[in-house]
């Protein structure tokens, strides 16, 4: 085998990698689409505040301090403890659920029945008021975010497949903590349509995202549907909160993977959950391998905007993505 | 008790069409005008022309191309900031090509140059709808602000990548460069922007903005009561477009001089203008100015108040204005859709039976 065909295969798995990242908060979005049709542009910010919750509870960081500190003039910053990983996921799965029910109390009970657009706008409102409450909470410095997972490419690999290629092949290089996402976002995959398929809670929800109204005439109570719904949202953020705070720091640019997500989910469809894991590894794979063949001749970092036109060109062939229920309008 | 239509008498069709019919909502508008023109270039100082005055200008502009598109026509866009730096970029190879030209010319050129582009990004429109097309528009946000950062010619192959305005003059004043004066500046911008409102304002009140609207409301009532989707659609990204390549031109020649695309016309430049469209009210000429007002205005208002009174370190201040702002987005949303605009109006209501209300 030619050493450039072995490089593509792994920019290829590379970027399946990649996709899965993207997949996992695109799984976000479509919960929250699937239940309720809102399309949930914080869904980003969420994963950010999340990884800075946990960051922050880990570390022993006193919330607010900044601000006290700039108020009372006192120099608080940590309250001197450190809190194990596991007990620290916990309490931030807590206050994402208390989010969630913040979010369903304050801004969109009083929003049922608006239109799409306006729903959307609001949730763009909800990022920026996150964010800001994520910034003054924790500080909006960069921090290194360090659960336990492997880090590193995989040795392992790359030996099993020196062999395959010539003199100056060194094997695949696969970062570890790729792997185990990919393992995870395969677990929390299955685990989500395992939850809609047979328990109580997911019947109802499936209920409710199919109609609301028949769904409050047998007895669903959309308020739970929509704080269970936003906390699984919430769940989901953290996870790929931890995942990308592992990878790349905590930091504002976290959120900004929400909006690779949009495409992902323009390509998938925004109501189907395999639609959200196929069109991210399409966008994944799609911008290396375009990166690693066309990309560096016009100039290089064309991920930024690779993933938008793809979905875009997409998009005006069918419009409702590759899994999507097909659009039907009538007046 | 004075802001009434009894007693003013409309004798002819123009009369009855005119834009203001109120006489005293007539007069105050050419008052406010006399101010902006023949007052405040005499008072305006370097502070206030850079910090308030010059950027709410701008910003005025784009956001009435904004609410051109999203307000009336109903087209959601997360490209504004990609179309201003069209219009930066468009103006400044112009500027550089034909030194010899005058500059208002070139800016205007310039809306031109962006008008095509956001056609071009508004064919999307006529398949898909809704944030469906915010997406795409996100397309031309990324895609744009990349080409104009990678591909050398866009900022003749400066070293540091970045675009500067050369000096111009207009009628003898320079308006461009390190060395203008705060009046020139507020000059030229308010020239544009009552140039382009009053264009914008005549044509949402006619023909053209009652089909932005009618697809607005409804796109398949429209089409079939005649209204031709395409034309409608893709004429207002094109009007709107002209707006923001015009309030991108100035953005850059005039208030800034100097421009690094990637952080004068990035993702956060879409989202501002859309706040204040949000805020000030869409569908709304007036709501444009309001909402620009607003959220040029609450940054300084924030920073004097939170760093200079009390003390507070300026990144603390700058996330409280993240909250505010984001706040402040959900409460208008769930208060009052329509805005700031529409508070006046409802305002406007109340003051024309005071103080007899029955």
């Amino acid at each position: 085998m030619g050493d450039q065909f072995l490089f593509a295969i792994e920019v290829m798995i590379n970027g399946l990698m990649a996709g899965v990242l993207y997949a996992l908060v695109a799984l976000g979005f479509v919960l929250i689409f699937k239940a309720s049709g809102i399309f949930n542009y914080a869904q980003g910010v969420m994963a950010l505040f999340a990884a800075l919750t946990l960051v922050g509870i880990m570390e022993g960081q006193v919330p607010f301090s900044h601000l006290i500190n700039a108020i009372f003039g006192t120099k608080i910053h940590h309250f001197g403890w450190e809190v194990p990983a596991i007990l620290a996921i916990l309490l931030t799965m807590m206050i994402m659920v208390f989010f969630a029910w913040a979010v369903n109390h304050f801004v969109m009970r009083h929003l049922v029945n608006q239109e799409p657009i306006i729903l959307f706008m609001a949730t763009i409102g909800l990022a920026y008021f996150l964010e800001g409450v994520g910034d003054l909470m924790w500080g909006s410095e960069i921090k290194t975010l360090d659960v336990g997972l492997p880090q590193g490419g995989s040795f392992w690999i790359e030996d099993m497949t020196a062999g395959l290629g010539s003199d100056n092949f060194f094997g695949f290089f696969i970062d570890k903590l790729d792997m185990v996402a990919t393992v995870i976002a395969a677990i929390l995959v299955v685990g989500l349509v395992v939850f809609a398929q047979y328990t109580k809670q997911g019947r109802a929800m499936r209920a409710v995202a199919d109609d609301h109204q028949a769904a409050l005439s047998v007895g669903i109570s959309l308020n739970y549907i929509w704080v269970l719904v936003w906390s699984l949202a919430g769940f989901v953020a953290l996870v790929a909160g931890i995942m990308w705070g592992a990878k790349s720091g905590v930091q504002f640019s976290l959120s900004l993977i929400a909006l690779k997500a949009l495409p992902v989910l323009m390509l998938g469809g925004f109501t189907s959950i395999p639609g959200a894991i196929v069109g991210g590894l399409i966008i994944g794979v799609g911008e290396k391998i375009f990166e690693f063949t066309v990309g560096a001749a016009i100039g290089g970092a064309t991920e930024n905007w690779f993933a938008y036109m793809l979905a875009l060109l997409f998009l005006v062939f069918r419009p409702q993505g590759l899994f999507g229920e097909k659009i039907i309008e009538r007046v | 008790m004075f802001y009434r239509e009894a007693g003013d008498f409309k004798t002819s069709y123009v009369d009855d069409s005119q834009t203001f019919p109120i006489a005293f909502d007539r007069w105050r508008y050419y008052v406010v005008l006399a101010f902006a023109f023949l007052v405040v270039p005499f008072i305006i100082n370097d502070y206030w022309a850079n910090a308030v005055v010059v950027p709410f200008l701008i910003y005025a502009i784009a956001a009435i191309g904004l609410n051109i598109l999203t307000g009336y026509c109903g087209q959601v866009s997360l490209g504004t900031g990609g179309f201003m730096a069209v219009g930066a970029y468009a103006c400044y190879k112009l500027m550089t090509a034909f030194p010899d030209i005058s500059i208002v010319i070139h800016i205007i050129l310039a809306g031109g140059v962006t008008a095509a582009v956001g056609v071009m990004f508004g064919l999307p429109s006529l398949r898909i709808k809704g944030f469906y097309l915010a997406v795409a528009t996100l397309a031309a946000q990324f895609f744009l602000i990349w080409l104009f950062n990678r591909v050398g010619w866009f900022y003749n192959y400066s070293a540091s990548g970045q675009i500067n305005a050369p000096e111009r003059e207009v009628f003898g004043v320079l308006v461009t460069g390190p060395n203008t004066a705060a009046w020139a500046q507020y000059m030229i911008c308010l020239v544009f922007v009552v140039a382009c409102a009053v264009v914008a304002r005549n044509l949402t009140r006619g023909t053209q903005g009652r089909k932005w609207m009618a697809i607005r409301d409804m796109d398949i009532a429209a089409e079939i009561i005649g209204v031709n989707p395409l034309r409608a659609k893709l004429s207002a990204f094109a009007v709107s477009s002209f707006f923001i390549g015009i309030s991108g031109a100035l953005f850059f020649a005039v208030y800034l001089g100097a421009v690094e695309v990637g952080e004068a016309f990035g993702i956060q430049k879409s989202f501002l203008v859309l706040f204040m469209i949000i805020i000030g009210g869409l569908g709304s000429i007036f709501g444009s100015f309001a909402g620009a007002a607003f959220l040029v205005i609450l940054p300084v208002v924030l920073k004097i108040v939170g760093a200079d009174w009390l003390g507070w370190p300026t990144d603390l201040v700058a996330h409280f204005n993240l909250v505010i702002v984001g706040a402040l987005i959900i409460f208008f949303l769930i208060k009052e859709p329509h805005g700031l605009a529409q508070l006046w109006r409802l305002a406007k209501e109340k003051l024309r039976l005071w103080p007899f209300p029955y």
